[in-house]
């Protein structure tokens, strides 16, 4: 019995990891819906199988006039934000819109060096690049520049030189914390008691919106900070460290949680303690990155703000690409995107549609 | 302190908890001296050699060594080496894969360089000085154990030392490596070294050693001149009293008549192993003793655990009174009430953490299943009556099994197996490494467990052991069986002649 | 089962410090002792009502027992696991991701958003626990059959778990808005208790009565400190490795489920980041050595919350929550220095002649 039952735990156990395996080689040549499945193979070790090989070599015979571009990202798997940001690219750079596309994806620096020198190797016209780390990169785009190879930065900017990129497109941290600063400033309470909650220390995005609403409450009396921690984009975390203030019985007002996933966890034990939060309520919540599901908060008026960090850079791209390819020059290497900030009382159902991710 | 004694060891004592080790105990070992320290398990030896040699700290006592004008002051291992104490323990302590001088001189070598080839010549002088046969650039576990026990000693003598440990350095060798360990002995005594000698066998204390201490029950019973102290008064002094005389109880006790001489308890036919022995054939009758004896390494422990299903049996047949059985594991020969006590007991008998009450129920509780354990209650009655019967010296039956002496720790997978209720024992070795006084209970045990039907397969690597308890002796050499001796064939010299074939 | 006897002689200085649930009870006495000095409203524990309305009990307190669950209910299967083997699973956390993932996957019918169940959450769960021993069965085959070191064995779910995760979920963060679903990871309606710890002292009962009604306390110890031994008196140490790591398989589904309740969604690269070092030290911390061999339940369930103390300790004095792991650093410094066999001999030499003096003066 106790044999029998190992052994079908065991075929299972096989089985499922073969799957899982599988699932990830066999379904890479159908680009449309690699977003799954590339996610399952991109954090493992081997950075050069990361890339998109079948897609790149197809790409070979076919192409006529397509513009190859390699485009390397980050894991999907990362973060919402992530999710949205590659299949906006995925849909953007198709075969129907000119473009031949390969794709890598990794967390890696050097998993994702690795891949770029691929991509130049194998002459695609443009490097599409978000970093995972600022450093480290110049040689490969020394390497790109001798082989021709366009350089056009996207989400994320590295320490090298301007001449060796063509473009940046990025989103501005520090705008985005002074839109949702500014925002609250409007709400024009008598007095802001704060819950800061902050994501990965360093991180771009963390210092961007933590520096608004340090800069603010230091230069306003009728503002403090309760609490001030970070969550590491974790809504558990987020959730102890206001259960922690609740407990205390410290009076706070407003929620300021730098993104969506540490708002749920933060509004999770204001609901415990039955603490009302929403428009027109006791606390006011904060979120950032727009969510589908953080807006349809905001469209019930349970959460109050949610600000946008815009995923969306295929068509800044493509702009881009196709003024170069016209032989026009870019002026201002850096490009940032629009952001909006949207408020629970003016949200709209097209709102959410449009910006949720 | 006298002139010509290298050390004294002055109302030494120790405790553990629920235990006195050690009470004011006194040693005196002399300048080129074989000293004997002897005594049954758990009477301290081990305790006493290990506060020699700083592994415990002594509760109460002194210890003078020569050359020092005050008590010696021995917290480490380390310490006692400086004072010019070496051991070499019963288990080898060398790295096997490093060469015999690197072994020689481990942390030994003073700063980071080190002159490998004067380090060589060094070891190379001190082993011939010995007469030792092995090179100093040849790997250590390319020796032989003997080998390998010399260079421990040679890597002992060359650190200047005044006393030397030899803690059981002849329970892995054969006759002819005692012999030449023997020899190295006498040689050290002749430079004058103080030789502590702690071993199992009397007959080796006769042929070497000079005096003897014995020890009982953690207090000394006396010193005593070699020629002092016949055999029979040293095991008396050892047990306390007077020993019945060893060599009889076979007579009365013996009821094992082949009564039921038709029935086979077991019996295999063809039955080999994956551990390299050739296929044999064997049975065993109802409440008959019987043996495999043979040379170390002849097979005779493979045959047994091919039999208990301890290694994967890849041939044969077994019948278990008559009906045709599969034993691949040795819980299918437990189910079919056999039981085997290891030949290695710290590698295959005891579970070290865990306590004594908890190593007896272990078979018992493994043969009832794993949804129906014992209660504790249960398991305490258990233990106690086993702890009782067998006179297992432990402070609890909840003292784990690794803090009893080695002999106890055996008597314990004996309870094991039987509180099992088995109708075939099979024993290996199980007298290896225990006092004479255990030994003559285990054999006792053995007798009166066949008198009462039970079938018991003995294996010792003392002949005379074998020959008062077993009535059939399978005979093996070169993992094969080469013969079986029953009847008036059981003599000494009967086994010797079939171990070594040929004509004689 | 693997309990530490106290002796029956009584009060003794020497028997606490050998006692295993010392260090745990230590711990968490010093941390108590620490609050109570710094701010004795540390404790107040408050009965209000949530947003639904219904009595529930708040306070530090209770956010200890409430957080501290996943750790808890972890900690019992990595006990076994490190028991038997001698090593530990550090997959528990993107092991939490995959059945997390899973349960959503069910309960959402793969959609991103859902009002309503699109199956039972008991269905979800069962699938969940079911995928969860097939992982811990995967792990424990590395370990048993193909006697990979279990850290080692365990790095590849470590790495691949929470893509596996995210792949199940096609990638998307399913949010289910039903109110009940959130019962695991807040309060039973009406119950003033959090029903994560309610759920956690069940995990503990059940694996109390399985130690209590099975042998498995017995074989796991007995394989793990000699596996030689073990084969020969019967038992199957492959087997019994085996069974540990899918008993761990069936407590990561269920942490998993509190976890996913809690916020009624799941982020695969950060739920339950690191927990499976919180858990190898929960059973550090309850005194068992992490080689191998005996192992005490109950310190280990302490350990857990002894964790959860520290980390709400820091949490509640504003320490910055990115400081933590050099605390529990410290703590497992201590932990080692203090379960070192020569600190303990010294400390029980010390303990000797404290009496000792004591009955002189007396």
């Amino acid at each position: 019995m106790k044999k029998k039952f190992l052994g079908v735990a065991l075929s299972v156990a096989m089985v499922a990891s073969l799957l899982a395996g599988c699932g990830s080689s066999s379904d890479d040549s159908a680009a449309t819906e690699a977003p799954a499945t590339d996610a399952t193979e991109a954090p493992a070790a081997d950075g050069a199988d990361a890339t998109d090989a079948p897609a790149a070599d197809e790409g070979n015979a076919a192409s006529g006039d397509l513009i190859k571009v390699g485009i390397i990202n980050n894991d999907p798997n990362e973060s919402g934000y992530r999710t949205a940001n590659v299949e906006d690219l995925k849909a953007k750079f198709t075969e129907a819109n000119g473009y031949q596309a390969s794709f890598a994806y990794s967390l890696k620096n050097e998993e994702q060096i690795a891949s770029a020198q691929k991509m130049i190797q194998d002459g695609v016209d443009y490097l599409l690049l978000s970093a995972a780390d600022t450093s480290g990169w110049d040689g490969v785009l020394k390497d790109a520049k001798d082989n021709g190879t366009k350089v056009i930065l996207f989400d994320r900017t590295i320490d090298a030189d301007e001449s060796l990129y063509e473009a940046s497109i990025v989103s501005d941290m520090n705008k985005e914390g002074e839109t949702a600063v500014n925002w609250l400033a409007d709400q024009k309470l008598d007095e802001y008691k704060i819950i800061h909650i902050q994501g990965v220390m360093g991180s771009a995005a963390q210092k961007g919106r933590s520096k608004a609403l340090d800069d603010k409450v230091a230069a306003e009396s009728t503002w403090s900070i309760v609490a001030q921690q970070t969550a590491e984009w974790n809504a558990d975390k987020a959730q102890q460290i206001v259960q922690s203030v609740i407990d205390s019985k410290e009076k706070f007002n407003v929620i300021y949680a730098e993104n969506d996933d540490m708002a749920k966890g933060a509004v999770a034990a204001l609901d415990k303690a039955n603490i009302s939060h929403g428009v027109g309520k006791d606390v006011i919540v904060m979120g950032y990155d727009c969510n589908k599901w953080a807006l349809e908060e905001l469209l019930n008026q349970n959460w109050n703000y949610d600000g946008q960090c815009n995923p969306f850079q295929a068509q800044y791209i493509d702009e881009v690409i196709k003024k170069l390819e016209a032989g026009e020059t870019i002026e201002e290497k850096t490009i940032v995107m629009d952001e909006k900030g949207f408020d629970a009382t003016t949200i709209t159902q097209d709102d959410v549609d449009t910006y949720g991710i | 302190m006298k002139d010509n004694s290298v050390l004294e060891m002055k109302n030494i004592s120790k405790s553990f908890p629920g235990v006195r080790a050690l009470q004011n105990v006194d040693f005196r070992l002399c300048e080129g001296e074989i000293h004997a320290l002897m005594g049954e398990n758990g009477a301290g030896k081990s305790t006493l050699i290990k506060v020699l040699t700083g592994v415990y700290e002594k509760d109460g006592g002194e210890i003078f060594l020569k050359g020092l004008d005050k008590a010696a002051v021995i917290r480490s291992p380390q310490d006692a080496q400086n004072l010019g104490i070496s051991t070499v323990y019963q288990e080898i302590t060398l790295c096997p894969n490093l060469s015999v001088a690197e072994n020689m001189y481990i942390g030994r070598t003073k700063g980071a360089g080190t002159n490998w080839k004067k380090m060589n010549a060094g070891a190379d002088k001190i082993l011939k000085s010995l007469d030792i046969p092995a090179k100093a650039t040849q790997q250590l576990s390319s020796c032989s154990i003997a080998i390998q026990q010399m260079v421990a000693i040679a890597r002992a003598v060359d650190m200047e030392c005044k006393v030397l440990i030899l803690d059981e350095p002849t329970s892995s060798l054969d006759e002819h490596e005692v012999e030449k360990l023997f020899k190295l002995m006498r040689d050290l005594k002749k430079k004058g070294v103080g030789i502590i000698f702690v071993t199992h066998f009397l007959d080796q204390v006769y042929e070497v050693c000079d005096k003897i201490t014995v020890l009982r029950d953690g207090q000394l019973v006396g010193e005593y001149v070699i020629e002092d102290l016949p055999r029979v008064k040293l095991v008396a002094k050892m047990l306390g009293k007077e020993l019945d005389d060893m060599t009889e109880i076979r007579d009365d006790s013996l009821v094992y008549k082949e009564k039921d001489a038709s029935e086979h308890i077991f019996e295999a036919q063809g039955l080999q192993s994956n551990a390299g022995i050739k296929p044999f054939d064997f049975y065993i009758n109802k409440g008959e003793v019987n043996g495999f004896t043979g040379l170390l390494g002849s097979g005779r422990s493979e045959c047994v655990r091919a039999i208990f299903g301890a290694d994967r049996v890849i041939h044969g047949s077994v019948k278990i009174k008559g009906k045709d059985v599969k034993i691949s594991k040795p819980i299918d020969a437990m189910k079919h009430g056999i039981a085997y006590l290891p030949e290695d007991r710290k590698v295959d008998g005891i579970i070290g953490d865990l306590s004594v009450r908890e190593n007896i129920i272990l078979a018992l509780q493994v043969l009832k299943g794993f949804f129906r354990p014992i209660s504790k209650a249960e398991s305490y009655k258990f233990a106690d009556e086993y702890i009782k019967l067998l006179e297992i010296k432990t402070a609890s039956a909840d003292t784990p099994i690794k803090s009893l002496s080695g002999g106890n720790q055996q008597k314990c997978i004996l309870a094991r197996w039987l509180l099992m209720n088995p109708e075939y024992l099979i024993l290996d070795e199980p007298t290896r490494g225990i006092d004479v006084g255990t030994k003559v209970e285990i054999q006792k045990l053995v007798l009166k467990l066949a008198s009462g039907g039970m079938s018991v397969t003995f294996i010792s690597s003392e002949t005379d052991e074998m020959l008062r308890t077993c009535s059939r002796l399978v005979v093996m050499r070169d993992r094969k069986v080469v013969g079986e001796l029953t009847g008036s064939d059981l003599t000494q010299n009967k086994i010797m002649s079939t171990i070594a074939g040929g004509d004689n | 089962m693997g309990k530490t006897k106290t002796e029956k002689s009584g009060f003794s200085f020497s028997a606490i410090l050998r006692n295993q649930l010392f260090i745990p009870i230590a711990a968490l006495l010093l941390l108590a002792l620490f609050n109570l000095i710094m701010d004795p409203s540390f404790y107040a524990i408050r009965l209000g009502e949530n947003a639904d309305g219904f009595k529930v009990l708040s306070g530090n307190l209770i956010s200890i027992l409430d957080m501290g669950s996943e750790l808890a209910i972890l900690a019992i299967g990595m006990t076994l696991v490190t028991a038997a083997t001698g090593g530990q699973d550090i997959s528990v956390g993107a092991t939490i991701a995959i059945a997390g993932s899973v349960i959503l996957r069910v309960v959402c019918g793969g959609e991103q958003s859902v009002t309503e169940y699109k199956a039972p959450i008991i269905v979800a769960l069962i699938i969940a626990i079911v995928v969860s021993m097939i992982f811990g069965a995967f792990n424990g085959m590395l370990v048993a059959i193909f006697n990979i070191q279990p850290m080692v064995a365990t790095l590849i779910l470590f790495t691949a778990g929470r893509s596996i995760a995210a792949w199940i979920n096609n990638n998307t963060l399913p949010v289910v808005n039903v109110k009940s679903f959130g019962v695991f990871g807040n309060y039973i309606p009406g119950f003033p208790i959090p029903t994560p710890f309610i759920i956690a002292m069940i995990c503990v009962l059940l694996i109390f009565l399985v130690l209590r009604f099975t042998t498995i306390g017995l074989y796991t110890q007995a394989v793990g400190i000699n596996e030689n031994s073990s084969r020969l008196n019967g038992i199957n140490p492959i087997f019994i490795k085996f069974l540990t790591f899918v008993i761990l398989g069936i407590c990561v589904a269920v942490a998993a489920l509190i976890k996913v309740s809690r916020i009624s969604t799941i982020n695969y690269s950060v739920v339950a980041k690191d927990i499976e070092m919180d858990a190898i030290l929960a059973v550090a911390l309850g005194g068992n050595a992490l080689s191998g061999g005996k192992f005490n339940m109950t310190a280990s369930i302490i350990g857990a919350y002894v964790i959860q103390f520290l980390t709400t300790t820091l949490y509640k004095f504003k320490v910055q929550s990115d400081a933590l792991p050099a605390y529990k650093a410290v703590v497992v410094i201590l932990l080692v220095v203090l379960s070192a066999p020569v600190v303990r001999e010294k400390l029980t030499q010390l303990g000797a002649k404290m009496k000792a003096n004591k009955k002189e003066v007396s």
